[in-house]
């Protein structure tokens, strides 16, 4: 089984986001970014299915911010192969784009799956794995928490709100966004990191920036102050009796 | 004219009709008017209870092979032989599994514009104009979709005012569409376990995210939980971390819960997250990221950190 997983950068939601000059992108310039956290989740089910089922995962991503930093993670935590597609493009990259990016690497690899997370957090014209299974003329599903080898196919459950979850059985290839992996993902010691560094590995491959129909961005904004909460400040002792305050006042709960 | 018309995928998968189905039908309407086009409202599968649709001018009822229950690659199929024939302006579906599952390769193929996360939407001139929220609602993005047809995926709540819910379909009109080629079938469709656990039953939550840190920290939020004489509950990662059951979750894919008080403890107010919670009387939020969404549907908030002010509440009530 050979199991392909498309990760990439996002923008650490832990930072505050500031917008740039033109007002349609955010300020790449001071923000920190890291690997996509449902891309880490599709590694890790990847990585299961390859410890449970035997096979081979290959990570694969357009080149951006730190993305060595993302593909060493993936090799010490047991990928196969990392790959990085490089095609000098700066800036927001539509998920048109990168599909299209992805896909023309694709049509010279054989593979069971890809995996790629559910979706990431600037991903405006959509998400993934709809958008790469359509372009590569593939059964797709997103919001995947559960997949298993079935026969001549496999077994995939997804989640349909609600707690509810469908289960259906696919023959592959197919390209699956992943909502949570059968474990959280591993965590790996720095030390491996740094031997995967040493050791190499990353496939650098140039490719072209294709052009793609996307929504033109005209303003990026941080939401108008609507129902902005009243602040309480931020001295505990005196925020903890405002709050148990509040609380008694509705009657509920502490007695 | 079809080139102006407006459809809306109406997203029944168990159940009755989601809120945001009649959402989008409103929304359609005044889209529709805008461009002089109509609504089409498009059934797949089962469609039992469509009456309510009455909102559309042409309510479109497939049924098919492997349409029911619900089935991505099937659905696919037939909606886009059917969107192929409609030849629809815009597109409207939620960002629900079905908006995710479909709409970005339905897009793709018929080459049109898709903008999702949406939570505003009008026409300016010949182009449609999106309000997206992005980066987990730290960010809005204001974008035109143009002057050809595009799809958009609106968060669910988005247009709660414009709601139309009408009972009575004069004449829906039906057919029929059997994939050539299916290559998804269905196995099961699992509805949530009864645990004994039931959030929305508490009118006090203390709620935790992935502020909380670790598994270890739980028992704090545990321990502040019983003296408030409230349920504990939780956002996404926690429940994926494994630290609490999947039965404690607030939000898109866990509960909507409606207690009287909503004490978010390191959350950052996700849209997905906001869609369980939004509705709480109260909302309390403690999170040290100022910018944190959180605070545009708390009620009172504050930026100190969870490890001071859980012990602080606890040294206060916990006698
Ligand atoms: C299809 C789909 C369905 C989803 N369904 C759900 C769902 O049902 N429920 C849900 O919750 N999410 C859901 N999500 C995930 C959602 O997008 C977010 O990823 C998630 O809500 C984030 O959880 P969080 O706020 O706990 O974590 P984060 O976004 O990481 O936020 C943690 C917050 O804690 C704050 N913090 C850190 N340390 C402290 C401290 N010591 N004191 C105070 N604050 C601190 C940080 O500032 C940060 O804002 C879904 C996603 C998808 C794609």
């Amino acid at each position: 089984m050979k199991i392909v997983v498309a990760m990439r950068q996002i923008a650490d939601l832990v930072e505050e986001l500031e917008v740039d000059a033109s007002g349609a992108d955010i300020d790449r310039e001071f923000v920190k970014f890291v690997s996509n956290e449902w891309d880490e989740a599709a590694l890790e089910e990847a990585l299961c299915l390859k410890e449970a089922h035997g096979g081979e995962v290959v990570v694969v991503g357009v080149d951006d911010v730190d993305f060595d930093q993302t593909l060493f993670g993936a090799l010490a935590k047991g990928a196969d192969r990392a790959v990085k597609l490089s095609c000098g493009f700066e800036g927001w990259m539509p998920t048109a784009v990168r599909a299209e990016i992805l896909a023309r690497w694709l049509k010279d690899e054989a593979f069971d799956l890809v995996l790629t997370g559910v979706q990431a957090a600037d991903d405006l014209d959509g998400q993934l794995a709809g958008v790469l299974g359509a372009r590569l003329g593939l059964p797709h599903a997103a919001v995947v928490v559960g997949l298993e080898p079935d026969g001549e196919g496999f077994k995939v459950t997804q989640e349909l709100g609600g707690g509810v979850t469908l289960t259906s059985h696919a023959t592959g290839p197919l390209v699956l966004g992943i909502q949570a992996a059968r474990q959280a993902p591993r965590y790996v010691p720095i030390s491996r990191i740094r031997q995967a560094m040493s050791a190499g590995g990353i496939e650098e491959v140039e490719v072209e920036a294709p052009a793609a129909r996307a929504p033109r961005v005209t303003r990026l904004f941080a939401p108008e102050a609507k129902g902005r909460a009243e602040m309480l400040g931020d001295k505990p002792s005196e925020v903890a009796a405002r709050i148990v305050e509040l609380i008694r006042a509705k009657g509920a709960g502490v007695s | 004219m079809a080139e102006n018309d407006v459809v809306v995928i109406a997203e029944r998968v168990v159940g009755g009709y989601p809120d945001v189905t009649f959402e989008l039908l409103g929304k359609a309407k005044e889209i529709a008017s805008a461009l002089g086009g109509e609504v089409h409202c498009l059934v797949v599968g089962d469609s039992e209870g469509h009456e309510c649709l009455g909102a559309s001018d042409h309510l479109h009822l497939v049924e098919g092979e492997h349409l029911w229950p619900y089935n991505p690659h099937a659905w696919e199929s037939a909606i886009s032989a059917l969107l192929s024939e409609l030849n629809p302006r815009l597109v409207l579906a939620s960002t629900g599994t079905v908006g995710i599952d479909l709409c970005g390769a339905l897009a793709a193929q018929s080459g049109a514009m898709l903008a999702s996360y949406v939570v505003d939407l009008s026409v300016q001139g010949s182009s449609l104009m999106a309000v997206a929220q992005l980066y987990g609602g730290k960010l809005m993005a204001e974008c035109d979709l143009g002057d050809g047809p595009a799809f958009v995926t609106a968060i669910p709540g988005s247009f709660a005012g414009l709601a139309a819910r009408v009972d009575g379909v004069a004449d829906p009109i039906a057919h029929r569409h059997d994939g050539a080629e299916v290559r998804m079938r269905h196995v099961a469709l699992t509805e949530p376990e009864k645990t004994g656990v039931d959030i929305t039953s508490e009118e006090v939550l203390v709620s935790v995210g992935r502020g909380i840190g670790g598994q270890s920290n739980i028992e704090l939020a545990q321990e502040l939980a019983e003296v408030l004489g409230a349920g504990l509950s939780a956002s996404r990662p926690v429940i994926d971390q494994g630290w609490l059951p999947k039965a404690h979750q607030v939000g898109k894919s866990g509960k909507k819960v409606k207690p009287k008080v909503y004490l978010a403890l390191g959350i950052s107010g996700a849209p997905e997250h906001l869609e369980g919670m939004r509705q709480a009387e109260l909302i309390i939020a403690c999170n040290t990221d100022a910018t944190a969404p959180i605070f545009e549907v708390a009620h009172y908030g504050t930026t100190a950190d969870l490890f001071d002010l859980v012990p602080e509440i606890l040294d206060l009530i916990g006698g």
